[in-house]
This record gives structure tokens, sequence and C-alpha cells, in this order.
């Protein structure tokens, strides 16, 4: 070994990082980062269009006192306040309907579900919620209208939606009844309490503000479909209060209605239906985020 | 409290929750079955091929002439589209708020991307053709005018002016879809094993070179999923899609240029005139379409990321 070790026999460990490689990186971390800033460009373009093209009728006077009835199509007058019926009450009985379905459906899949018929009731929960709304529409529409030959009206259009709020429902509602610990479970069985009170008395309040927060967030989710109303219910310019007979509005439908209204009024109430619209939205998901901050806390 | 009473309880409370799973598998399966029942009739009284034919003439009951061939055009070729700009951003998002994003904002970072999911439809579709489709007519003239002979540029069968083509309804159906594709990828993401990054640091890799050793190929299922589930958003998506698009008097030649109906906004479009049952089971025909073509992307989604996927 006449060794001529005047340099290291290995390669020094650590190289700096190559010019190259730090460019690549450089380029990732600037892509990943506009990719968040295009995301939120059209959001924040949405939000600011539509407050300012809508907020001349959502402040006029009669906006959320009036109706359409009577109301010519381009005269600067009426309110909507019969669409937001019309909506509000599809909505509710929608979820009247579906929250009590849903979780028992989640329970089921939460506290019983073994096997093979468990199995297929998740995949048929995600094929539901893959589902568009005009084909659960159209499947009303056969079913409900066409062959039991009930006629068009509000009701129509909460079944339909009764089948988009489902999925919503029991996936939510899953989620919160697995965040709650076996330990509460077996401290009830070791009560001797049986199965069913243990869920109906432990298991549920604990998770319920998070069910709770969910259902408030599909509310939010079914009300501004507008497929559903198209197919199952006439529009109307007045006020209906009865939801198993006759036309009624919502925001959508009105919304889609005076699309082709060619007066000025036209477009203001379009853009006014349309923030009324997100309001109602928005206060839907400040009631979850409340429901879940300040409820939550209490529990567990 | 007595064995017996509780046992009955049990039995009756596990019934219940076992008929509530039971009437979701049944809704899936009457709704097949309606859709079928209902448009038997009028594929049989149609006088055109239902899978070849671009016509959809329904007016006259005797003389039905409808085929789903261009219907599947302007829906396959919208969605595919917006799943093109989709998937990358929705990829970049979900690297940056899982990877980047300092820990304190990475939450309401993701709850910002999720808002877009609250927006109704009409919403995006007012927004779209109003607001945003005037911007895109220079970009989509300067594209048509100078890669006009690449049939996705090519002269489509409405006019560019306005903007009602399916390059904007694919823009609009991007945004629309980019929510659930972040947040399925966003989870994903997220449960990339420690050892794995941990590993590629030691081995002194930028972080660019980590996310694509180790987030990556462990989220490539994942990121297959999501995609698939905003491909099933875009082809049912309505009224957006239905407000933005141009009727065109013509069939389509998978131009972006192109106007016309998906399934969905065809069957919407003439919802006012479900009246005879002939007519109405065609457009409940092509609703059994979607109906398809939705279960089978939805399944896939599954199948990509092994059991559930939940992107709510």
């Amino acid at each position: 070994m006449t060794a001529t070790l005047d340099q290291p026999v290995k390669a020094p460990t650590f190289h700096p990082v190559s010019t190259s490689r730090k460019l690549k990186n450089n380029i990732a971390t600037t892509l990943f980062a506009a990719s968040f800033v295009v995301a939120m460009i059209p959001l924040a373009w949405l939000i600011i269009t539509v407050l300012a093209k809508g907020v001349t009728a959502v402040t006029s006077s009669t906006w959320w006192t009036n109706s359409l009835a009577g109301v010519l199509p381009e005269e600067l007058a009426g309110g909507v306040y019969h669409a937001i019926y019309g909506t509000l009450i599809q909505a509710a009985i929608a979820a009247v309907l579906s929250v009590p379905l849903g979780v028992m459906a989640a329970v089921y899949l939460v506290e019983y579900g073994r096997g093979r018929f468990a199995k297929v009731t998740t995949f048929m929960v995600d094929i539901l919620a893959g589902v568009p709304s005009i084909v659960a529409a159209l499947f009303i529409f056969a079913l409900w209208i066409a062959t039991l030959g009930f006629e068009q009206s509000a009701f129509a259009v909460s079944l339909a939606l009764v089948l988009l709020m489902l999925p919503v429902v029991v996936r939510n509602t899953e989620e919160m009844l697995k965040l709650v610990p076996d330990e509460l479970r077996e401290a009830s069985y070791a009560l001797g309490i049986p199965k069913w009170k243990t869920i109906m008395r432990v298991v549920v309040p604990t998770a319920l503000p998070g069910m709770i927060s969910g259902i408030l967030l599909a509310l939010a989710r079914v009300m501004g479909e507008t497929a559903p109303v198209l197919v199952l219910v006439g529009y109307s310019r007045s006020i209906n209060f009865d939801a198993f007979e006759g036309n009624m509005a919502s925001l959508p439908l009105l919304i889609y209605t005076e699309l082709i209204n060619p007066e000025a009024a036209g477009a203001l109430r379009v853009w006014g239906a349309a923030l009324t619209l997100i309001l109602i939205i928005a206060a839907l998901y400040l009631g979850a985020a409340f429901v879940n901050r300040y409820l939550t806390r209490n529990r567990v | 409290m007595k064995r017996g009473e509780g046992q009955w309880g049990d039995t009756v409370f596990k019934s219940i929750a076992v008929a509530a799973g039971a009437t979701i598998i049944g809704a899936i399966a009457l709704m097949g079955l309606f859709l079928i029942i209902k448009a038997i009739p009028s594929l049989q009284a149609n006088h055109a091929n239902f899978l070849t034919s671009t016509e959809f003439l329904t007016s006259d009951a005797d003389n039905l002439r409808f085929g789903i061939r261009d219907l599947f055009m302007v829906t396959v070729l919208s969605s595919v589209f917006a799943l093109v700009i989709a998937v990358p951003i929705a990829i970049g998002i979900a690297a940056f708020l899982t990877n980047y994003a300092p820990k304190r904002l990475a939450r309401p970072f993701g709850m910002l991307v999720d808002l877009l999911a609250a927006v109704p439809s009409i919403v995006f579709g007012l927004w779209g053709i109003f607001v945003l489709a005037p911007w895109l007519t220079p970009v989509a003239t300067l594209l048509n005018d100078n890669l006009g002979w690449f049939f996705l540029f090519s002269q489509g069968n409405v006019s560019l002016a306005g903007g009602g083509t399916i390059f904007t309804a694919g823009i609009v159906l991007a945004v629309m879809i980019l929510p659930i594709i972040t947040s399925v990828t966003r989870e994903v993401f997220a449960l990339t094993p420690r050892g794995h990054v941990e590993a590629a640091q030691a081995l002194g890799a930028t972080k660019w070179e980590v996310i694509r050793m180790t987030v990556f190929p462990y989220g490539r299922s994942g990121m297959i999923a999501a995609s698939m589930l905003g491909l099933g958003r875009a082809l049912g998506e309505t009224i957006a899609i239905l407000i933005i698009l141009r009727t065109a008097a013509q069939a389509g030649h998978w131009s972006l240029f192109d106007g016309g109906y998906t399934f969905a906004s065809k069957i919407a479009s003439a919802a006012a005139e479900f009246s005879s049952p002939l007519p109405t089971g065609a457009y409940i025909a092509a609703g059994f379409v979607l109906f398809a073509l939705t279960f089978v992307v939805n399944a896939l989604a599954r199948a990509a990321a092994g059991g559930r996927v939940s992107g709510g």
C-alpha cells in the first residue's frame, strides 16, 4: 500500500445541492403555491360578482317581504319571499325524511354492519353519492309522477332532495359515530344496558354536535339544487304554502325563470336571488361551525 | 332491567337499522329499474338509432327520432376537458396544503377550497356565462385562429362570440370539480408514511424530490380515485352547463368550440314538456345512460381507492 492518500478515498458524503435540483425544487414550490392561488381566483371573483350585482335587489325594501305576484317583468318592485319559503320548506321536508333514515343506516353500518350486506350498503351509499341530481329528479318523476300518478309538487322535489341528502348524512354520521370511543360503549354494557339503549342514550348523544353540523352542511348542499325543481315542480310568482299541491317557487327556479326576462329588472332579480341563496347557505355554514365549536366542547 | 326486555328492544332496533341500510340499496335498484321501465316503450317507438343518431326530435310522439351520439360527445368532451384542467391544479393544491402550507394555515386554506363546493351550480352557471365567458372569448379566438387545424380547436357549430361553448363550460366545470378532487387527494397525501418521507430526506432529497419519491407514488391510487369522482361530478352537472352552452343547429365534431347539450342539460331543457309518456321516455332513456355512466365511473373510483372513497 504505497499510499498516495492526499485525498479521501471516498467522495465527500455531503454534496451541496446542485443548481438544477435547486431550480427544480423552486419551480415545484412555485407551481404548488400558484395552484392554490389559481383556485382562489374564481372563488373571490364569483363572490365579489354576486355581491356587487346582487346587492341592489337584496337591499330593496320589498325584497324579503313581498312576492312577485302581479309584478310586471320590467317593474322594479316585488320580492322573493315566496321563493325563499319554497327553498326552505323543500329542504326542510327533505331533511325530515332523510335524517332519520340516514342516521339509522349509519348506525347499522357502524354498530352492526359486518359481512356482505354491510359491504353492499357502503358501496350503494358511494354510488348514491355520485348520482347526478338530474337523474335523481328523473327517477322521482318516473316513480312518483309517471307511475304512481301524483301531480308535480314541492313534495316531489323534496323526495328527489332526499336521495341527494341521504349519502351525505350517512357518511357524516358514520364518521361521527366512529369517533365515539369504545370505552363509552363498554362502560354502558358493563352497567347491563342493552345495545340499542347504549346507542340511543350514549353513542348518538355523544356524536350529536358533529351530526347536526353535518346535517346543516347537507342542507346547504341541496338548497342550491336546480335540476329537481326544473323537473318536478312548476314555477309560481306568488306564495304557495302547500308543499303537496300546486306550483311553488324556489330561489334556483326563480333565477332560471327570470333568466329569460330581457328587462333590466330581470337581471337584478337573477343576481339578487343568487345573493340571497348564497347568504342562506353562508348562514347554514356558520351555524354548522357554531354547533361544532360550542357544543362539542361540553361533551366527551 | 330484565334480560328479555333488552333483547327484544335490541332485535327491533337492529331490524330498523338494517331496514334503513336496505332502503339505500333499494333506492339504487329502483332507480335503475324505473328508468328502464319508462324508457323501453320510447326506445321501441324510436325511428332513429339510439346510439348513433345525432337527432333528438321528440315533438311528434308518432315519429320519435332520438339518439345520444351528440349528447355523448358534448358530455364526454366537456367533462374530460374539465378533468385535464382540474386534476393538475388539484394535485398542486393538495401537495401545497399537506407539505408546504404552515400547519396553522393548512386547515383554513383547505376550508377555502371546500367553499367552492358550497356555491350552488346555478350561480356558477351565471358567473360562467355572464362574467367569465367574455374574458375567455379572446383566448378562444386566439386558439381557434392559430391552432384551428387541430380538431379540438377547429371552428365549432356555435359562434365564438358570447362564449357559449364547451370551452367555457369545461373551464367552469373544472372549477366546480376542483374541491372534490382536492379533498380526496389531500386526504391520501396526508397519509404518506412518515418513514418514507424521512428516508427520502435522509438521502438528501430536496422537498420536491421527497414529494416525487414518496408522496406521489403512495398517493397514486388515491389521485386516480379522486379524478374519477371528479369525472362523475362533471358528467352529471346540469344547470351550469344548461345556462352556458348555446344550442347548435348541427351536430358537433369534437371541437371545444362546439355547443349543444350534455345528457343532463338536454333532460333539464325539456323538463317543462314532460307531459306525454313517449317523448318523456326518450329523455328518461338518456337519463338511464347517464345513470349507467356515472355508476361505472363511481364504481371505478371505489375500485381504484381499494374500498371507500369519501369526498363529501
